[in-house]
């Protein structure tokens, strides 16, 4: 499978053309090793961090700023926000807090305050 | 009337890092005005992340960033006066705000001005058709969905390929929504590359470039919008025109400082960059008042604007002390291939000054040459030049005192 790729990496956006057999990639149009590596990594294993938010059950027209710690697989995002629409949580809560845990290997963390 | 050393007029990113780097520089009677009811400015409805990279270090979502100069701004003591919206200031300096004990007028020694932007509106674009709801501007929908928890709408077109916009095609569809298409009058998109990938390439939603709205269908509510490609000068082709159902549609065209107090006051505004006319430290042409941020010009990291508020702060801080220099009057000018030059005056050649400049279109490699009229003062090769991303160029402090007439920054296609 041949997949075609914006870099990333730096914001010259390199062009890039990635050749997939199994789990090995072929990768051309980069301009350096960093390039190389984001479209192996793209191809094989995508990764995200999943920013959303989440009602507070407790307050008027409020929601909750939250993130997964930890990048999920892509594949994951769209699961990861039905569990979030799915949840509420009451306030007060901290930037840090755990508000859902293990959630497609990560844990979902308030980041911003609501008093 | 009260009085105090420095006044900062808004509370985002650049007035909280105003306000730390002015206090850290000695001048501990630091009061800063917001109208919203905390700290943060715009950051508090960017939950997204991308925020810190190039300054802390770290990868942090608006409201993360926005915490860590809270925090700095709290530590220090810093006075806050919240939901307290600044109605004058004068080029006296007096700083005349509203809240809900009244009528506060404060007599300054320093202003700074971080008042930000605002969204550039429909009004400004001319599309034919009604009136209907379900259009907003990008940030408008950004507060209502990530602040508020309102659901905008199901089907949606977005006017326009900057960041925002960008952030919020992929903000609806984690919401449920369909994003039919995002639409771009120019033939490249304004924002980061990273964004078109993350949140237009990863939802599979279309980029269409040279591609406008030109027509607004629904009554009540927005039923569906028609575009267009456009030729070379931006008209509509009408061979192109087609209708998208729709029922929301989202611009983000554009963000213009917002500079009503700094008209007010009697300072010169920059027509290209519609922010005021400052020397290198962020002075404006009225002694004593700054500007940094986003009132100063639009920039494309909150990193950024960070750094350019610190040296306002510090700034501020020398001219209370009575330590701000100014020698020379050397103007800037933008050449070749850029569009604008900031600051736009340079008064001091004790130290190093950084040039702050956007390029007219997108480029391929190309080199920067700053110049004064008789001789190349610095140089500097991109592989790349893109509107969308400011350019810095530094000049060293030695280069500043043999400079004859005006500075000019052009760029050479290579």
């Amino acid at each position: 499978m041949t997949r075609t790729l914006t870099c990333i990496i730096c914001p010259r956006g390199c062009a890039l053309t990635a050749e997939i057999v199994g789990e090995d990639v072929r990768v051309s149009g980069h301009a350096c090793k960093r390039g190389e590596a984001y479209a192996v990594n793209e191809c094989l294993h995508p990764m995200r961090t999943v920013t959303a938010t989440i009602r507070v059950n407790n307050r008027e027209d409020t929601m909750a700023a939250v993130k997964t710690r930890e990048p999920v697989a892509k594949g994951d995002m769209m699961a990861v926000m039905q569990m979030l629409r799915s949840r509420t949580v009451a306030a007060p809560i901290r930037i840090g807090d755990i508000l859902v845990q293990d959630v497609c290997g990560t844990d979902i963390v308030a980041t911003r305050d609501v008093e | 009337m009260i009085c105090h050393d420095i006044v900062i007029v808004g509370g985002g990113p650049a007035g909280m890092a105003a306000a730390a780097a002015a206090y850290d520089a000695g001048c501990h009677d630091v009061v800063i005005l917001d109208r919203e009811p905390q700290l943060g400015g715009i950051l508090m409805q960017c939950i997204h992340n991308g925020f810190g990279l190039h300054k802390l270090g770290k990868e942090l979502t608006g409201p993360e960033y926005a915490a860590v100069y809270a925090e700095m701004v709290e530590k220090r003591g810093i006075r806050v006066y919240t939901e307290t919206m600044v109605t004058h200031v004068s080029p006296e300096r007096v700083v005349t705000s509203q809240n809900r004990q009244g009528i506060l007028k404060i007599q300054a020694k320093a202003v700074i001005l971080a008042m930000g932007c605002r969204e550039r509106s429909r009004g400004a674009l001319n599309i034919a058709g009604s009136r209907p709801a379900g259009i907003y501007s990008a940030g408008t929908a950004q507060k209502l969905v990530n602040c508020m928890g309102y659901q905008v709408g199901r089907r949606v077109v977005i006017l326009g390929s900057g960041d925002i916009g960008l952030i919020m095609a992929r903000r609806m569809s984690f919401e449920g929504a369909k994003v039919e298409a995002v639409c771009e009058v120019m033939p490249y998109s304004g924002g980061l590359t990273r964004n078109i990938v993350q949140c237009l390439e990863d939802f599979g939603i279309p980029l269409y470039l040279s591609t406008t709205v030109v027509q607004i269908h629904g009554r009540d509510r927005l039923e569906g919008v028609t575009i267009a490609q456009v030729d070379e000068n931006r008209r509509p082709i009408d061979e192109t025109r087609r209708y998208i159902p729709c029922d929301t549609l989202l611009l983000s065209v554009g963000l213009i400082p917002e500079n009503e107090l700094t008209r007010a006051a009697g300072i010169p505004i920059d027509p290209v960059t519609n922010g005021a006319l400052v020397d290198e430290n962020c002075q404006t042409a009225v002694p004593g008042i700054f500007a940094c941020g986003n009132v100063l010009q639009v920039h494309d990291l909150v990193d950024y604007v960070s750094e350019e508020a610190e040296r306002a702060g510090i700034a501020a801080a020398g001219l209370v002390a009575g330590e701000i220099s100014d020698d020379v009057e050397i103007a800037t000018r933008a050449g070749n291939g850029v569009r604008y030059v900031l600051p736009q005056k340079i008064r001091s050649t004790a130290q190093e000054v950084s040039l702050f400049l956007r390029v007219s279109q997108p480029f391929g490699r190309v080199r920067f040459v700053v110049e004064d009229e008789e001789k190349v003062l610095a140089t500097a090769t991109r592989l790349r030049a893109a509107p969308g991303e400011m350019e810095k160029l530094n000049l060293p402090a030695e280069k500043l005192s043999s400079v004859r007439g005006e500075i000019t920054v052009r760029l050479e296609v290579l």
